[in-house]
């Protein structure tokens, strides 16, 4: 087959379509979405979106213990999400090949935090294959598989953003193994972990260690590249191709099983170089790994290099005392550019209203984490998908409301809600809460490139359909060959679950939503929630011209909306750009003067 | 093979007219989110590895794009190591908008060329009142040895104003050693079918703005 620009996604799509993948699983997370997607397009494979990372580990080991080979894709906030059946499957093993990708991002690009992978794969002893390029992560992902199925266990494919969204020269057979599905068979012992079988499995785990150990140490996925003996560089991922750039003439040993590491060979390389040093970013899994083996690792010459965020070339030369390029001055006068909510937004008319009452708000992951920056600065935190409910019980049960006089008030947004916020309202619930709890339903998974959800009942088959996430269940497509979507209703869940008082609004309507957060946040013996809906505007285009303004007051209310498409003229007057502007009603809503308005069509 | 994904199918290679560069080149695209600086990486992209390099792109996906800074960065050469621009080490840098030049201005290399959009999207700091615009861009930008050009006004002139990006692509194309043929091949498969004689306009005014 041709070569090919791939992305690492993109080629472990590819890899793991010809590792003979039949199903693959995951939740949408920068920087690991693109594989699912990738890999839907092949009518051979069946993938789907789950609520949640956990979710889609269950059902990714329940088809692999049916005899299906299956990929299971996450982001590495994701890993957490799922390491309660992750720390379980490492000891049962599996039937068909598991494999689990996680995709790190260091320099948190689009992420809370910055973690990595490989210490859960080391937490877990399941082998860890980390690529350097799309080459390696297409190959990589063909071998997790026979890995997986030679030494019956999970495998980790562990990448970082720059691996995941970098296109590099990929080379692939182009043809699909014959993988055909494995017989099942009742195995109590071995998928039944209650005490008395989970202490066996993990004598076979500590067997299998043992067994990797010694395929470690062989494996031609560690490659030792001997150039200039006195510099000797363990390495792993893109970071080999910054050690190449930096220091052209070091020796390396690159490490493409990152676990388990290879003592001999790491001891050997070690004693085959003056001195030896680790390149590695984020933390010390390496170092702390390495050390422990005895062996002697040197700090850069010049300067440590950084402890947190992505290494490039230009700090591993800093650190080893290598001459850097002249430039420009980075220019220190300019603004900043920060994310901001599209025109047209449905969530800034909730931040505006939450910004007026001075709500103190325990917010969520997704695009509308951005209220938490100005012009709206509601949002008082963001910790983990699921969170915004559970805290602002906790809020409640610190006094919080009645000793600050500020009403509490949760956010989250509609796929956030499914994946982890429905047991957080449940909990609330049954143990007597109250408060306003907001459900921001943009019928998307918007942050991450508008995937289905379990709220909009779009599936990823669906979505490879080109099916629109706006569409009434009931009309959708029957050409697809699998049954449709189903679509959550909120309404009657949140009912169901216990809630005092539910209601829907339109996330357009700014009258309607002071009305409903005013209602909600001012009686405190009841828990309200509302579900503010409207369609994101990456899912809903429609458009129509710019409203106009006249005899404009200079107020500046318009302006704290907080619009890309509004700004100020030189003499102080609102200005709305055309080029930028949907014509959503939003800003001729937010004039107290009635001066922004729609021409009569 | 029964089943190549869609995007493979856009990006298979078909080698074209061989081009052998001496040392690895690195270009950087910046811009704001939105205004096509992924579809212009990927027209060069295609280009250079139709003339058999090497090639290494890398993009920032995710928050960002919503209309936050934005950059891709393209390396190429016979064998290229990393796909990371440092400051100083860019051969090209092509600005889809003004400020974001200036943002990016120290990765240029000495004798770097630049190519600048003159137009300036207002960042929401600016418009809500948290921040003001630099003084004096245009001389700022001459300092540093732009070519500077308006090319939104140049996309409408073509026909098209969604082309911006090809406008630039065709002032990019004046600093890197691919035949015009190979460019406009590229253009013609990355584009929507109907838009390409638009962006092939696009392209030719680009690269003479970039050339007068």
């Amino acid at each position: 087959m041709a070569r090919q620009l791939l992305s690492g996604n993109e080629a472990i799509a590819q890899g793991a379509w010809e590792a003979g993948v039949r199903v693959g699983t995951g939740y949408p997370g920068t920087p690991s979405t693109e594989t699912l997607e990738n890999l839907v397009r092949h009518k051979d494979v069946y993938c789907e979106w789950s609520p949640n990372e956990k979710v889609a580990l269950e059902v990714g080991i329940g088809s692999a213990m049916g005899g299906a080979r299956t990929l299971v894709t996450m982001k590495h906030v994701g890993v957490n999400v799922a390491a309660d059946p992750f720390m379980s499957v490492a000891n049962t093993g599996v039937n068909a090949g598991l494999v689990l990708l996680a995709a790190d991002d260091p320099s948190c690009y689009s992420s809370q935090n910055e973690q990595d992978s490989r210490t859960y794969a080391a937490f877990a002893r399941i082998p860890c294959l980390d690529p350097s390029d799309s080459q390696e992560a297409y190959e990589f992902a063909r071998q997790a598989f026979a890995l997986s199925e030679r030494f019956d266990t999970p495998v980790m494919l562990h990448e970082t953003m720059r691996i995941a969204h970098t296109r590099t020269m990929v080379e692939p057979a182009g043809t699909r193994e014959d993988a055909p599905l494995r017989d099942y068979a009742s195995q109590p012992q071995k998928y039944v972990m209650m005490p008395a079988f989970a202490v066996g499995r993990i004598r076979s785990t500590n067997a299998r260690e043992d067994a990797l150990l010694d395929y470690a140490e062989k494996s031609e996925l560690n490659r030792v590249e001997m150039r200039d003996p006195k510099v000797g560089v363990i390495v792993a991922g893109a970071l080999y191709n910054h050690v190449r750039e930096a220091l052209p003439n070091a020796s390396t040993l690159k490490l493409g099983l990152t676990w388990p590491l290879p003592p001999k060979l790491i001891r050997d390389f070690a004693a085959s170089v003056e001195r030896v040093y680790v390149v590695e970013e984020t933390c010390r899994y390496f170092r702390t790994a390495i050390a422990a083996m005895g062996v002697e690792l040197s700090e850069p010459p010049a300067k440590p290099l950084p402890r947190s965020g992505e290494i490039f070339p230009s700090d591993i030369q800093a650190s080893f005392g290598e001459a850097l390029p002249g430039h420009a001055a980075p220019a220190k006068d300019l603004p900043p550019r920060p994310p901001a909510f599209c025109a047209g937004c449905p969530h800034r008319l909730v931040y505006c209203e939450l910004r007026r009452i001075h709500a103190i708000v325990t917010g969520d992951i997704g695009c509308y984490t951005l209220g938490a920056v100005a012009p709206y600065k509601s949002v008082d935190s963001v910790i983990d998908m699921g969170a915004s409910l559970s805290m602002a019980h906790g809020m409640e049960l610190a006094g919080a409301p009645e000793r600050t006089g500020r009403p509490v008030v949760g956010v989250i947004g509609d796929s956030t809600f499914a994946h982890s916020g429905i047991t957080s309202l449940l909990g609330t619930v049954y143990n007597g809460g109250k408060g306003t709890l907001c459900i921001l339903d943009n019928r998307t998974t918007a942050m991450t490139g508008t995937q289905g959800n379990p709220v909009n009942g779009l599936t990823l088959t669906e979505q490879a359909a080109r099916v629109s996430p706006l569409i009434d269940a009931a009309e959708k497509p029957s050409m697809l060959d699998r049954p449709a979507g189903k679509p959550l209703d909120l309404v009657a869940l949140c009912k169901a679950i216990g809630v005092d008082e539910v209601e829907v609004v339109d996330a357009q309507d700014l009258k309607a939503i002071r009305r409903a957060l005013k209602a909600a946040t001012s009686h405190t013996d009841m828990l309200s929630v509302i579900i503010f809906k409207s369609p994101c505007r990456l899912v809903d285009r429609s458009t129509r011209p710019a409203p106009k303004i006249t005899d404009c007051r200079k107020c500046g209310s318009c302006i704290q909306i907080g619009c890309p498409a509004l700004g100020k003229a030189e003499d102080g007057t609102a200005q709305i750009d055309p080029t930028q502007c949907i014509g959503c009603n939003q800003c001729v809503q937010s004039c107290p003067f009635g001066c922004i308005a729609f021409e009569e069509e | 093979m029964p089943h190549a994904t869609a995007s493979a199918e856009a990006s298979t290679i078909e080698l074209g007219e061989r081009v052998t560069l001496e040392k690895t080149m690195t270009v950087l695209l910046v811009g704001v989110g939105g205004q096509g600086t992924i579809l212009a990486g990927n027209i060069l992209a295609m280009c250079a590895s139709e003339a058999g390099l090497d090639v290494k792109v890398s993009e920032i996906h995710g928050m960002s794009q919503r209309g936050g800074s934005v950059s891709t960065i393209i390396r190429m050469g016979q064998h290229v190591d990393s796909m990371i621009c440092d400051p100083g080490t860019a051969d090209v840098l092509v600005a889809f908008e003004a400020i974001e030049a200036l943002r990016n201005q120290q990765f240029l290399r000495e004798g770097g060329r630049l190519f600048v959009n003159d137009e300036v999207v207002t960042p929401v700091p600016v418009n809500i009142g948290n921040a003001t615009m630099p003084e004096g861009v245009d001389g700022r930008l001459d300092a540093l040895g732009a070519v500077r050009m308006n090319a939104g006004a140049i996309a409408r002139e073509a026909g098209s104003p969604r082309s911006t990006n090809v406008v630039l692509v065709g002032a990019l194309s004046t600093a890197l050693p691919f035949a015009v043929d190979e460019w406009e091949d590229a253009i013609r498969r990355r584009v929507p079918p109907k838009t390409v004689d638009a962006n092939l306009k696009a392209f030719a005014l680009g690269r003479e703005a970039a050339l007068a």
